[in-house]
């Protein structure tokens, strides 16, 4: 599984940071979110699905 | 007839982003029998944010599409735009549509949305709505720089279309018939701050007086208000809120009431019928029955009811709302349920450097918060909503950052 943030688009709206916070983080002055771990463990799949179907520029997008 | 050998596998009705979210999250979770989605418009499915800002300001509409041309097939699922459910037949489980033909059904999801309030009297030229694709382009043709535009309401989509507006050097003028901009969900002190990030763009707020009627011949020319002042109008555009659309359910014996009412698994009052987004009031077991409009809604309910119809959701539907606004440069989002009587306390940054998060307080319990131009603050304070939180620990969960303003209200 591999994730990928579409730096055009995000908003830092910070939705994923809230649905998946061990992939995704917003810093305090940031207008765009960072991507944490690239290809995330298995486990967090349901989440990081939650945190595509959620943003809000339809910015996320998981591989595999 | 037996229920399966006339199997009509699950409908969704509805084509926006709870029935999207809806149908694949059912795909998602393995279900492999047939689905129809129902949707009243012509052509692929679209966002709605961008109608009042980027498509409003010129963009090109297909970047609002919310899934590719092949989706459909993709998803296995069979689309029936430009077509309308008129009406449920919950004894035979089908749907009318509006051409006369029944469409069976096994599992209903009812995503049909809201419409725009419209104010009474006849229909003139140059009064518009933004609801549609549709809408924000004809509104968009009438855009003409110079041109008088009043906005009447100034909610989210009236204000988002007044900063559009402003910024396409229009003449605009937002009539507000409560004391404030955004009154009535945010409160006095956020209504005034976005009354005057407005008023500093050159746009006229004019709050307190409720509009009488729109003027002209054939053609909108006035705006006339309660006390008898008129304001000259080339356009107007109505933002006075939206009904849910439940019309065609009257009288199929689902218990609706401003909405389809459901319970806090979003199910309906009929078997395997659930509906999501802006047309469901469901049972939120923190907030009581609630029927919300935003857009993060829609997707997760229509997530939700998905698993809930396939029996794999265990806890009820208890989201803490979010809302965002964008107008000029700014970001406004707002996280939970602000009550009509909390006071706000600014928790870091101040309204006049326009950075800052506030926290709705009723008692010591934060309901809500909000935040302009502080994005990692909104989703803080949102996981902190979502557990119950006083303003104590609002404030040391904010680790670094001293209460700044004190209570506003």
């Amino acid at each position: 599984m591999k994730v990928k943030v579409d730096y055009e688009e995000c908003d830092g709206h910070g939705v994923c940071v809230d649905t998946c916070p061990e992939v995704f983080a917003l810093g305090d002055d940031d207008d765009e979110v960072t991507l944490l771990v690239e290809e995330p463990d298995e486990a967090l799949r349901e989440a990081v699905s939650r945190a595509v179907g959620l943003c809000p520029k339809a910015a996320i997008s998981l591989e595999g | 007839m037996s229920g399966a050998a006339r199997s009509g596998g699950t409908v969704v009705v509805g084509a926006s982003i709870a029935g999207i979210a809806a149908v694949e999250e059912l795909r998602r979770r393995g279900f492999a029998r047939p689905i129809t989605v129902v949707g009243e418009e012509v052509g692929p499915p679209y966002d709605r944010p961008p109608l009042t800002k980027a498509v409003l300001a010129g963009g090109d509409p297909a970047d609002c599409a919310l899934r590719s041309a092949e989706w459909p097939e993709e998803v296995e699922v069979e689309m029936r735009s430009g077509t309308r459910a008129v009406r449920l037949d919950l004894g035979a489980r089908e749907l009318e549509l509006d051409r006369g033909e029944r469409l069976p059904f096994d599992d209903l999801i009812v995503a049909t949305g809201s419409v725009p309030r419209r104010l009474p009297g006849p229909s003139l030229e140059g009064v518009f709505t933004v609801r549609t694709l549709d809408d924000a382009l004809a509104l968009r043709a009438a855009l003409v720089p110079g041109a008088r535009l009043v906005v009447v309401g100034g909610g989210f989509i009236g204000a988002e279309v007044a900063a559009t507006a402003r910024r396409a050097g229009l003449t605009v003028t937002i009539v507000e018939g409560e004391a404030t901009p955004l009154a009535r969900s945010l409160g006095p002190e956020i209504g005034t701050l976005i009354a005057r990030i407005h008023e500093d763009e050159g746009v006229e707020v004019r709050c307190g007086l409720p509009v009488a009627g729109l003027e002209g011949e054939g053609r909108v020319e006035r705006v006339r208000l309660a006390d008898g002042s008129a304001i000259e109008a080339d356009a107007v555009v109505v933002g006075l809120g939206a009904r849910p659309c439940t019309d065609w359910l009257e009288g199929s014996g689902l218990t609706l009431g401003d909405g389809v009412v459901c319970d806090s698994f979003c199910r309906a009052t009929a078997d395997r019928v659930l509906a999501a987004g802006d047309v469901a009031r469901w049972d939120h077991p923190r907030l009581g029955q609630v029927r919300i409009e935003h857009w993060e809604n829609a997707v997760a309910q229509g997530r939700f009811a998905a698993g809930a119809l396939l029996g794999l959701e265990e806890e009820p539907y208890a989201p803490v709302p979010y809302v965002w606004t964008d107008q000029y440069e700014h970001k406004l989002q707002i996280v939970g349920r602000p009550g009509p009587d909390d006071d706000l306390v600014v928790v870091d940054g101040s309204f006049e450097e326009r950075r800052f998060l506030a926290a709705y307080v009723a008692g010591t319990r934060v309901t809500a918060a909000v935040t302009l131009n502080r994005r990692a603050s909104a989703m803080r304070a949102r996981g902190m909503l979502r557990d119950g939180i006083d303003l104590p620990g609002l404030l040391a969960g904010f680790e670094g950052v001293k209460q700044t303003g004190g209570v506003i209200a």
